[in-house]
């Protein structure tokens, strides 16, 4: 299955299969690989690039930590899973 | 590799747009096919059509250019029964009710709930009305801004009226500038007070002397968006009033060549500006894109700026004002530029009754109502509209500007408008205004777009997450400080992360600071500028207050802020030309 994925609105949305899926303004907790916080709470400010692993959606996201204020762009973290249902986000702490 | 947005436009782009959006129009909705929904999107931009966000599919906020904000006789009303007939959602807005009007930052008119099925409709009453959605967004020439009362100030030195006129009968509509980069800002400032805000466009035109002639100075460069602000850079030309349109075309087709189409964020042309340097911009615009000599800058008047300058004597445009000829312009608030469409009909009444006519708008969110006879003054005064519209208004409901935000705006972090408003009425009832402050800007953007320009606001505030009490609220980063003038000066940033509903004790702190530790007359903005960073700081402390703030949430995800039921599932739209909503199986 052919997944179309997409930055929109000067990065504010990932679009996949033309539906505006992942939105910045989140507060995500990430674990470990943004800043020195153990757990980082992450507000996603604009993505950066978007890309599928299989079913997974992954994104890389520019934004800063609201525990430390770290700023700078994530690795890859899933964002979701393309499913023949449609979209599902992913949910609790990504790594 | 080209963006979507590159190869989108290359396919369709400009006024062949025009034909499919009238195609679309007549099929519905539904036609466009969802894998291309994206693309016409982009494209119906050029023509002034922006796809409202997520939740809200199938509506589109219209933009109409107005160029330097003037709508002449008539015109106003035709936008006022454009919104009443076709600018109404399927919820009120607390705030504003069924149908609005909004007045922006560059001097343009967004409506919104439009429905794609009435556009040719409503393109013909406004063309019949010699007005246009078209270039009003998309990457060209926007909507050209200049000093409102352009034509009709003391303080003029050259009327930039007809030079903004030409500009917009050039370069709108000509293929050979429908596809650039990126958008392309124009300001043309005709007088001594710096009203054109030519700091923060793409190109602006100054005026200046050169040979005991009076024409412009030329400047390319500045911007707001993206945490990038930067003031247009002096690249020394000076050209006289003829041929404004020349060197405005050079510096277009050389943004057109060399501007970056590769990668949307490091289009505009700010920051090539950055990468070349202005002395660069010169020698590339005369070598390859001039063919007279270009004289250097002349002689300008920027030392008498005052418009937005920190100081006293110019913030707006509001207030009653002379004109040369005798008569008198009354600058009306609109706090954070929306105006109800019955607000909106009166208003046209009263520049009917008592004006010309003529309506204009300012880069504040305001309107101007011009031409009105000396001894009718007394009378438009009187007028019930002006109890709500006030030519002298509270300073802070005088200096409140708001974007779109997350009402209708994919790209806000936050809800604007409405936050905007309750701020200002609360400030208007706890906090004492500083001894001398009559206006008091304090602008709220919902992201970095800068759409409210933020940066040059005493208080600037735009859109951020934070977290409160365990759950992630929205919140305001602030900057203290910004303005125009002679020396324009960019808000620092002092305070992050601010949950919403801690800023107005924040200002209230502020404003307490201030005038206590203020020295003699010392403005705000020289009060600020005194204090290195660290001092800034510690002025103020934010705090909870009676303030109540209803749209702590995350805004951005709900259909809808202000509906009862605002989760995203009970959206009614998509819906088709009647506002019926369209089932996902139709």
């Amino acid at each position: 299955m052919a997944t179309r994925l997409r930055l929109l609105d000067d990065a504010a949305w990932v679009s996949v299969n033309d539906e505006r899926e992942v939105g910045t303004s989140e507060v995500w907790p990430v674990a470990e690989s943004f800043c020195s916080c153990a757990l980082a709470w992450l507000v996603v400010e604009a993505f950066v690039d978007v890309g599928v692993d299989g079913r997974r959606v992954e994104a890389r996201a520019h934004g800063h930590c609201l525990n430390c204020g770290e700023s700078g762009t994530t690795p890859w973290l899933p964002v979701g899973k393309a499913t023949d249902d449609g979209f599902a986000l992913v949910e609790g702490v990504r790594r | 590799m080209p963006t979507d947005v590159e190869r989108w436009k290359d396919e369709v782009y400009g006024n062949e747009i025009r034909e499919h959006l009238f195609r679309f129009a007549e099929e519905g909705w539904d036609a466009i096919p969802d894998d291309e929904a994206d693309a016409w999107f982009e494209r119906f931009k050029w023509w002034g059509l922006y796809h409202q966000r997520k939740g809200q599919e199938s509506y589109f906020m219209m933009r109409i250019g107005t160029p330097n904000g003037v709508l002449e006789p008539g015109q106003l009303r035709t936008v006022a029964e454009i919104a009443d007939e076709y600018a109404r959602g399927p919820v009120d807005n607390p705030e504003f009710g069924a149908a609005y009007c909004d007045w922006t930052t560059r001097q343009s008119i967004q409506l919104h709930w439009i429905k794609l099925e009435d556009v040719p409709e409503i393109f013909e009453k406004l063309e019949a009305n010699d007005l246009s959605t078209q270039q009003a967004c998309g990457d060209s020439w926007r909507n050209i801004v200049g000093c409102p009362v352009a034509g009709k100030d003391t303080h003029e030195h050259i009327d930039a009226w007809p030079v903004a006129e030409e500009l917009h009968e050039t370069f709108k509509g000509d293929d050979e500038y429908a596809n650039l980069p990126r958008k392309w800002k124009v300001s043309v400032t005709g007088c001594d007070q710096g009203c054109g805000q030519g700091d923060i466009n793409d190109l602006a035109f100054e005026p200046a002397e050169k040979h005991g002639e009076l024409g412009f100075n030329v400047r390319i460069g500045g911007g707001l968006s993206r945490k990038e602000p930067r003031l247009a850079r002096d690249v020394d030309i000076w050209v006289p009033e003829e041929k404004a349109t020349d060197i405005a075309a050079a510096t277009t087709e050389l943004f057109n060549d060399h501007g970056d189409r590769e990668d949307r964020y490091n289009a505009r042309i700010k920051f090539l500006v950055d990468e070349w340097g202005a002395e660069k911009m010169r020698r590339v615009l005369q070598e390859d894109y001039t063919d007279w000599d270009l004289e250097t800058a002349g002689e300008d008047l920027r030392d008498q700026y005052t418009y937005n300058a920190g100081g006293h004597e110019h913030g707006d445009h509001v207030g009653v004002h002379e004109q040369p000829d005798g008569n008198y312009y009354v600058g009306l608030n609109v706090l954070v530029g929306r105006m109800g469409v019955e607000a909106t009909s009166e208003l046209a009444d009263l520049a009917e009754e008592y004006g010309s006519g003529e309506v204009r708008l300012t880069q504040r969110q305001n309107v101007i109502v011009t031409d009105i006879p000396e001894e009718d003054l007394d009378d438009f005064l009187a007028a019930d509209l002006l109890d709500d519209y006030s030519p002298d208004p509270h300073p802070f409901m005088r200096g409140s500007i708001a974007c779109t935000g997350t009402e209708f705006c994919s790209l806000s972090i936050v809800e604007t408008k409405n936050r905007q408003v309750r701020y200002a009425r609360w400030l208007k009832e706890n906090v004492d205004v500083p001894a001398g402050v009559t206006d008091f800007h304090i602008h709220l953007s919902g992201c970095t777009a800068s759409c409210a320009q933020p940066q040059i606001a005493d208080v600037s505030l735009r859109g951020m997450k934070t977290r409160k009490d365990g759950e992630p609220v929205e919140a305001l980063d602030i900057g203290l400080g910004g303005g125009l003038g002679e020396n324009p000066h960019f808000a620092e940033w002092v305070e992050m992360r601010v949950p919403a509903d801690e800023v107005p004790g924040y200002i209230q702190n502020l404003l307490d600071t201030y005038e206590a530790e203020r020295e003699d007359e010392e403005t705000f903005r020289e009060f600020i500028q005194r204090h290195e960073e660290d001092a800034l700081q510690e002025l103020a402390d934010p705090e909870e207050t009676d303030y109540d703030d209803p749209y702590m949430h995350n805004t951005k995800m709900t259909w809808y802020p202000y509906a009862e039921d605002d989760d995203m599932g009970s959206s009614p739209a998509p819906t088709n030309g009647d506002g019926e909503p369209i089932s996902a199986d139709d």
